[in-house]
């Protein structure tokens, strides 16, 4: 790796470590204090590297440097000492001896609790998303704000009252207890969830930032498994279905961003290891006996990586898109369950339950009575895929939608000659 | 937005044939595609549950008599709540419910009282 690669690189796959273990160590309310001394070693390790060359192991060198920056700042700073030395019951004499633990597993540890703080239910899921990229996967504001389509601003903004929120609320970052595991775990998998989202199905033109994050998520959601106290069959689940979704990350987009409907997908792009992945950890979630949702999208996921349409495979996609439904609405299930009815129980059922739907205002609902009225009213399938672009925001799904137009003229001459 | 118990009623024959595993599909098919319809809408509030046949009857007097079915052959065979803006429109949600093709069942629709 080239030395400007490898800077960056460290940033995103150390700075997050050595922050979990600090602020781990010194509590929540100084995270801005765990954060500007990482900061200031990479700083120093730009600067020096720079003129002097690349140290032997550039990973030990950041720890050793955050680790004598953090002494240091304990030392000078009294007043910090006083404040914290007490929290962690450290007197200025043992400072000199204190360890600053930096071991794999510490860090897995601390990383562990701070997705528990982070994913605090006093914050919103937004700003928790924006902590866990900030904190936990080592995202600047700019790549979040990228992410997100807003800008740099808006999520310092929104990072900083999160922060403030945490520490008004005395949340503690420490190893989470069973019975904390039990009431916090649905959160910490909700805001994985909505990060895999957020990369999977986010807008942003920047291809390389959104399977960052679709990674980050992953790699959050392993971290769980790996844990004997976390690794539950929800967590299970969801990392299947997360598997199962990126083994089309290739096949799903065209080279404009613009996406390319399942049934277009060239199969042959499917990533088959990510499949086998996704069915291994199916088999993990399927011991035990709790349902959750993410169970039944990690199973319909797994019906969307077998090849061709059978009768068999619509069935079941639709039956589980029922029993989901039951569990929990969401307009984008709805929607996705009207397309597997006309699989399996034909258009014309379809259309008559897509148009009690009720989501006129939703561009892919337009798309979807586009998608239906095909070849059953061509007219009327226009109407409804013009409805849908004038609806549409991003440049990406309006370049779907117009693809879509143009493949009903074609199909339209087809049936005209 | 109210909310809706639908009461599905059947007819309870005594010497009734063990429904085929294929009839149980297929009629579980035809409640899930309902239940997910209403469901796609936002509409349903509980999928409810479904009752056995056998039951007993406490009356006052500690007079307890066996099934449900005293006075008459229908008995309840289970429950789901919906959301609907009018008692019209719970109705007609409960006019696509597959009892009536398949056990010549009803649905009885009462607006639930808010607590």
């Amino acid at each position: 790796m080239k030395e400007t690669e490898l800077i960056p690189h460290l940033f995103r796959t150390e700075y997050r470590k050595i922050v979990s273990v600090l602020c781990n160590l010194f509590g929540i309310e100084h995270i801005e204090i765990a954060e500007d001394i990482v900061s200031d070693s990479f700083l120093l390790a730009t600067e020096l590297w720079g003129l002097k060359g690349l140290p032997e192991n550039p990973t030990a060198w950041l720890y050793t440097v955050s680790k004598n920056k953090t002494k240091d700042y304990l030392k000078r700073n009294a007043l910090f000492a006083q404040k914290i030395a007490k929290e962690i019951r450290q007197t200025t004499a043992v400072l000199e001896e204190m360890e600053i633990d930096l071991s794999t597993k510490n860090i897995n540890d601390s990383q562990l609790a701070m997705m528990f703080a982070v994913c605090h239910p006093c914050i919103s899921a937004e700003a928790q998303i924006g902590l866990s990229l900030n904190l936990l996967c080592g995202f600047g504001a700019e790549e979040i704000a990228d992410a997100f389509l807003t800008n740099k601003e808006v999520i310092y903004k929104r990072l900083n009252r999160a922060k403030e929120k945490l520490r008004a609320e005395k949340i503690k970052i420490e190893q989470p207890t069973l019975p904390e595991i039990d009431k916090r775990l649905e959160t910490v998998l909700t805001t994985l969830y909505l990060l895999f989202n957020e990369g999977y199905y986010s807008t942003s033109q920047n291809t390389v930032l959104r399977k960052d994050l679709c990674i980050e998520a992953m790699r959050l959601n392993l971290m769980l498994i790996e844990n004997e106290r976390t690794n539950t069959a929800p967590a299970n689940a969801l990392l299947s279905l997360m598997c199962f979704h990126s083994s089309r990350f290739e096949a799903r987009t065209d080279i404009n961003g613009a996406v390319i409907l399942y049934e277009d997908q060239d199969s042959n792009l499917w990533n088959n290891e990510l499949i086998s992945k996704g069915e291994f950890y199916l088999n993990c979630a399927s011991k035990g006996d709790h349902l959750s949702k993410y169970h039944l999208e990690a199973v319909i996921a797994y019906w969307h990586t077998k090849k061709g349409d059978t009768a068999e495979k619509w069935e079941s996609i639709l039956q589980l898109y029922n029993k989901l439904l039951q569990m929990e609405y969401s307009p984008v299930a709805a929607l996705n369950r009207t397309y597997a009815l006309s699989k399996a129980n034909g258009k014309q059922e379809a259309i008559v339950e897509a148009e009690k739907l009720n989501l006129s205002g939703d561009h892919l609902y337009h798309s979807l009575l586009g998608n239906l009225y095909s070849n059953v009213d061509n007219e009327k399938a226009l109407e409804h895929y013009q409805i849908s672009l004038s609806l549409a925001r991003s440049n990406a799904d309006k370049a779907t939608i117009i693809n879509n137009i143009d493949r009903l003229a074609v199909l339209n001459k087809s049936q005209q000659h | 937005m109210k909310e809706f118990l639908l009461i599905f009623r059947r007819e309870i024959a005594s010497n009734e044939p063990q429904p085929s595993p294929e009839q149980m599909q297929a009629s579980m098919k035809l409640w899930q595609d309902w239940l997910g319809g209403i469901a796609a809408r936002n509409k349903l509030v509980s999928n409810g549950n479904r009752l056995y046949s056998k039951g007993k009857v406490v009356r006052p007097g500690n007079v307890v008599t066996d099934g449900p079915y005293v006075e008459t052959k229908e008995a309840v065979g289970g429950y789901s709540i919906l959301r609907a803006e009018s008692l019209e429109e719970a109705t007609e949600i409960s006019k696509g419910c597959p009892i009536f093709s398949l056990m010549n069942g009803n649905v009885e629709v009462r607006e639930i009282v808010p607590m």
